[in-house]
């Protein structure tokens, strides 16, 4: 059971280094956005609050555009019945779960690393605050999508419907991460934000427990 | 070991449009069934639903061994299937795909079975080829590796030698009275030919005659 997730894992691991499907699009966006953000706010002082809530739309968006794609592009290839012939559906819902912490940690990563660089007003004084923030909020935006992408990935409105569905039920999670990120950079302590933390895991948890048992039916028509 | 497929009063419709009702039959191992019929009469749907890829409208689809039903969850064990609208990564080698099986399967000493299957379908010397550059037949090969890659006990082919050149007809014959030797074939084909290779016709065309006859009754 686990080395076959292990093994779906690897195997779009493999598809997305060959490929670049997801990879090239979401530098590009992460590139343009920030870019953008720095365009529009020249010669002005930008509060690190608002900096903290800019920096999760950044990851928002290009998170929605990168994490469908490992569902869609096996409908939209067919090779959707090559999977439903070779294991469990709980097997690939957590291998593409998987494979989305993988996208969206080292999307994060970079997202951060750009964003620091660029951000002058953008300091962070509790470290601690603002990776656990970064990590969960991460985990939690990545299942929550991976479950969509397999519901819109049946839908014939795939690109404009994920968004859209995405966002409601993604709003707790992000008002949660982006407070706990302006926290850290008021410099809050560790144990200030505990309560934070509680719903970012709870959130993480009721979601890929529902995913879970929500799969067998969404997988096989 | 006794194994069974039943399927009981199978009815498939997509909202309004009835595919088929009530079709009926048991499989054992050794016993082989066609299914035949025109476009569009339900062919590919009757063996995805044997399969487990769809469910029935209405009947049911039941798998035994030694008399315990098999939970629908592990269908996927016990079945090969070659299908036109089954796809491969075609990113992937010829190689790479079966590998990529076998991990998922979790099947054990897999590389011999991988060359055992590659050579079997005559796809040795293109294994480390990226799918993408391999021509339909070849891919229909390729395909015929997957499905048989486990040993399965049922052996499900759709259009079975669709793209396939003279020697690859032969191929798949072969294979199919292999698997009537050891375990069940269903075969679905709108080729007369083809349906001699099953012991076993059902026509859906048929089937949908005598349903309607059964009304006017
Ligand atoms: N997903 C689907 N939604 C609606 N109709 C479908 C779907 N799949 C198949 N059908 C219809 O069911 C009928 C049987 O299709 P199919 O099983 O593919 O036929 P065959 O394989 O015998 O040519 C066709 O009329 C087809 O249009
Ligand atoms: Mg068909």
């Amino acid at each position: 059971m686990l080395s076959s997730i292990w093994a779906i894992f690897l195997k779009d691991l493999k598809s997305e280094l060959r490929t670049r499907y997801a990879l090239n699009a979401l530098f590009m966006f992460v590139v343009v956005t920030i870019s953008m953000i720095l365009f529009s706010t020249a010669g002005e002082v930008v509060s690190g609050t608002l900096l903290s809530g800019l920096l999760w739309v950044v990851i928002f968006f290009s998170a929605m555009s990168g994490l469908s794609r490992t569902f869609v592009s096996e409908e939209d290839r067919g090779t959707v019945i090559f999977l439903q012939l070779a294991t469990r559906p709980s097997v690939v819902y957590f291998g593409k779960l998987l494979f989305n912490f993988a996208l969206i940690f080292g999307l994060n990563l970079f997202i951060v690393i750009a964003y620091l660089l660029t951000m002058e007003n953008f300091k962070v004084k509790s470290f601690d605050v603002f990776l656990v923030g970064l990590i969960l909020g991460g985990i939690g935006l990545a299942s929550a999508s991976t479950i969509i992408a397999a519901i819109i990935a049946k839908a014939n409105t795939k690109g404009t419907l994920y968004p859209v569905l995405s966002f409601p039920v993604l709003l707790p999670l992000l008002m949660t991460t982006i407070n706990m990120t302006q926290l850290s950079i008021e410099g809050a302590t560790f144990s200030e934000t505990i309560g934070h933390l509680r719903i970012l895991i709870s959130y993480s948890a009721v979601v890929i427990i529902a995913s879970y048992l929500l799969f067998d039916y969404i997988w096989k028509e | 070991m006794d194994f069974k497929i039943t399927l009981k009063n199978v009815r498939k419709n997509f909202s309004r449009l009835l595919v088929f009702d009530s079709v009926n039959f048991e499989l054992t191992i050794g016993s082989s069934l066609a299914i035949a019929g025109k476009n569009g009469s339900g062919k590919s749907t009757l063996v995805k639903i044997i399969a487990g890829l769809l469910s029935p409208s209405a009947g049911e689809v039941i798998y035994q061994i030694d008399g315990k039903k098999i939970d629908k969850l592990d269908w996927f064990k016990y079945i090969g299937f070659v299908a036109p609208y089954l796809q491969l990564y075609d990113e992937f080698t010829g190689y790479e795909n079966l590998e990529i099986l076998a991990r998922i399967r979790g099947l054990k000493n897999y590389k011999n079975k991988i060359e055992e299957v590659l050579k079997r379908v005559n796809l040795y010397a293109r294994r480390d080829d990226l799918v993408r550059g391999y021509s339909s037949g070849m891919k229909q090969r390729l395909k015929y590796a997957c499905a048989l890659l486990h040993e399965p006990i049922v052996l499900i082919l759709d259009e079975p030698t669709s793209n396939l050149d003279a020697e690859g007809v032969e191929m798949v014959w072969k294979i199919a009275q292999e698997q009537k030797k050891k375990g069940i074939l269903i075969v679905a084909t709108n080729e007369a030919e083809e349906l001699q290779m099953c012991e076993e016709v059902i026509n859906l065309d048929e089937l949908k005659l005598k349903s309607r006859e059964q009304i006017v009754k």
